[in-house]
């Protein structure tokens, strides 16, 4: 491997890892605030992708895709807690588990009823569909250095919004003791509801960003779920922090994975959890 | 306590007569679709040791399932029929012996990480399957002639006759019932269920809880193991989705749905599970979406799952009546 295909590899790593992230950070934080177990989160990522594509073949530009998409997801994401998720807060993890499946039936059929089973691409927009000359032979282009941007203001946002304003303080007491928070006032249900539509919007809004660069194609949603699972293990459940730590190591080894043992790669990220497992069981960062 | 209450009435022998004497009345068809129900009633109860009777929340149970069934077809000749006494305990012995390494990992943490980490090792496992040429990647691979049971020249049982595959399955579904109800009443049994309500205070009083916990989880994956051996002898094939976590899902669907605690609700749950998917998938190319709506119902208006249905019914009716179930 020279240097020009190795840093190649290593801004797709960081651009896979930081997509991760972002869904991650929602299921992380979904759990982590409300203690809901979401199955369903990969569901919302494909559903993103899906709105992307709908969206663009409508409009024929990606960027008002997104903007209307993200209306979409949080008015979804509002419309679900409100009927469904609010029930369930003081139940078990086990009604969560059920409930989130059988959304993810729901989902997979509802996507398969409305778009079809067909995979579709989803065009760069003009805009940023140029590339970056990295070496004579190499070009990087430049919508995935985008994505990573994209993904690294937000998640920097985000850590502004929950430290920093007071939504983030009631967000961040709310989590820790709901009754007191109530007590005090506060409009905990909101909270709740906001930080639902946080977590969807997050998940729905990496789809988007995602589907020009992979495509979209049934079952997606639950190849994401189920790698995002891998980050929240690794970087420990409700950390923010753990969850981009383990997110960008697991980023290196799928894009690496591939590149040496190509055959394997799928395996190179259950292998990294358990040998994380062995050496800490609840994850490299504990909690927030 | 989480042990099974003593029943008022027992209509386990009932049952039992009805099953036995189905196939004379019942057709092929009908005789298939039950003996499909004893299959997965069998991999739900394994499943409810765990969930039910641990509290262990596992949502990777379909790996043990489906190492199990294709080992039967790693295991078989191509062209003549196996031996059962051989491949039956290789399959048991196969779903116990992946369930004690994926134990060693996923029994070190707890809640809702157990969740996860379950499912991401079954999710590693059907890589296994999917990716490598082992099992015959994503096609799956053909179990051609069904194992039989021979001494000498005279077959005793022969598996790819319906009729003895369908007894066959309903006497295992009894052994395996009757190992479960006596392994509950064990030492172990009144272990888990200590585990099951406060791990904490088994760990103080000197319990060796992981040992116990890894010693249910290698018992559920073996249980489980006998269904996935019946899974691939019934229909002949095996391919990667009966390791797949959609299967996880369902098994852990017809545990909840039944009502987890009682293995006559793992059976419940089954029966009702494998019927709504049958009528479901009659009507509809997009059977799931009934079966997820299903799904959503139970959980939001019948926690405690079918099995609490006669109680609440009871408790609407005349009133007072414990509607917790």
């Amino acid at each position: 491997m020279d240097f020009s295909t190795f840093l190649i590899q290593l801004l797709n790593s960081l651009q896979y890892g930081l997509l991760l992230f972002l869904v991650a950070s929602g299921l992380t934080l979904i759990f982590g605030i409300m203690g809901i177990i979401n199955l369903a989160h990969g569901s919302f990522y494909m559903m993103g992708a899906y709105m992307a594509f709908s969206l663009t073949s409508l409009s024929g530009n990606l960027l008002v895709a997104i903007l209307v998409g993200i209306v979409l997801s949080v008015l979804i994401g509002f419309l679900l807690e409100w009927a469904l998720f609010s029930r369930l807060y003081k139940r078990d993890h086990l009604d969560q588990v059920l409930l989130t499946y059988g959304l993810i039936l729901i989902f997979e059929e509802l996507r398969s009823l409305l778009v079809g089973d067909d995979v579709h691409g989803v065009p760069i927009p003009e805009l940023l569909s140029a590339s970056i000359q990295l070496s004579d032979t190499l070009n990087y282009p430049v919508y995935r250095l985008f994505m990573s941007a994209v993904c690294i203001l937000l998640a920097i946002v985000m850590y502004w919004l929950i430290r920093y304003t007071r939504l983030g303080m009631m967000i961040r007491a709310g989590s820790s003791n709901r009754e007191m928070v109530q007590a005090l006032g506060i409009n905990i249900d909101l909270i709740y509801r906001i930080v639902f539509g946080l977590g969807v919007t997050l998940a729905a809004f990496a789809g988007m960003l995602a589907a020009p660069v992979s495509s979209v194609y049934p079952g997606m949603g639950n190849q994401v779920l189920i790698i995002c699972f891998v980050v929240v293990v690794i970087g420990g459940v409700g950390s923010v922090w753990g969850a981009l730590v383990a997110a960008l190591l697991i980023g290196l080894a799928d894009t690496f994975g591939k590149v040496i043992a190509p055959d394997y790669a799928g395996l190179a990220v259950y292998v990294l959890m358990a040998a994380v497992l062995l050496w800490r069981p609840e994850g490299i960062f504990r909690r927030i | 306590m989480p042990l099974p209450a003593r029943k008022k009435r027992n209509y386990l022998p009932l049952v039992l007569l009805v099953l036995a004497l189905f196939p004379m009345f019942g057709s092929g068809y009908y005789n298939e679709l039950i003996a499909k129900i004893m299959i997965m009633t069998i991999f739900a109860m394994s499943l409810d040791l765990l969930v039910g009777f641990t509290g262990l929340v596992s949502f990777g149970h379909a790996a043990f399932f489906g190492v199990a069934a294709y080992s039967v077809v790693l295991l078989s000749p191509k062209y003549d029929p196996a031996n059962l006494w051989l491949v039956l305990p290789a399959a048991i012995l196969t779903g116990a012996a992946v369930a004690f390494v994926v134990g060693l990992f996923v029994l070190r943490t707890k809640g809702i990480y157990f969740i996860m980490v379950t499912l991401a090792f079954a999710q590693m496992i059907y890589f296994v399957f999917h990716d490598t040429p082992l099992g015959g990647g994503s096609d799956g691979a053909f179990l051609n002639v069904k194992p039989e049971l021979r001494i000498g020249e005279t077959v005793l049982l022969d598996l790819n006759e319906p009729m003895q595959f369908y007894y066959v399955v309903l006497a295992f579904l009894v052994v395996a019932y009757v190992f479960l109800r006596v392994l509950l009443r064990s030492p172990l049994g009144h272990a888990l269920a200590g585990i099951r309500s406060n791990e904490h205070r088994m760990l103080s009083l000197g319990f060796p809880v992981f040992l116990y916990k890894l010693a249910g989880f290698v018992t559920a994956g073996g249980i489980a193991g006998l269904a996935g051996f019946f899974s691939a002898c019934q229909y002949g094939f095996v391919t990667p989705e009966i390791l797949s976590w959609h299967q996880s899902g369902n098994v852990l669907l017809m545990v909840i749905l039944g009502g987890m605690g009682t293995l006559n609700g793992a059976a419940i749950g089954a029966f009702a599970f494998v019927v709504l998917q049958e009528v479901f998938s009659a009507l509809t190319k997009h059977w799931q979406l009934l079966m997820g709506a299903v799904i959503v119902t139970v959980v939001m208006v019948l926690p405690g799952g079918l099995s609490s249905l006669p109680k609440r019914l009871k408790g609407l009716l005349i009133g007072g009546g414990n509607r917790n179930g």
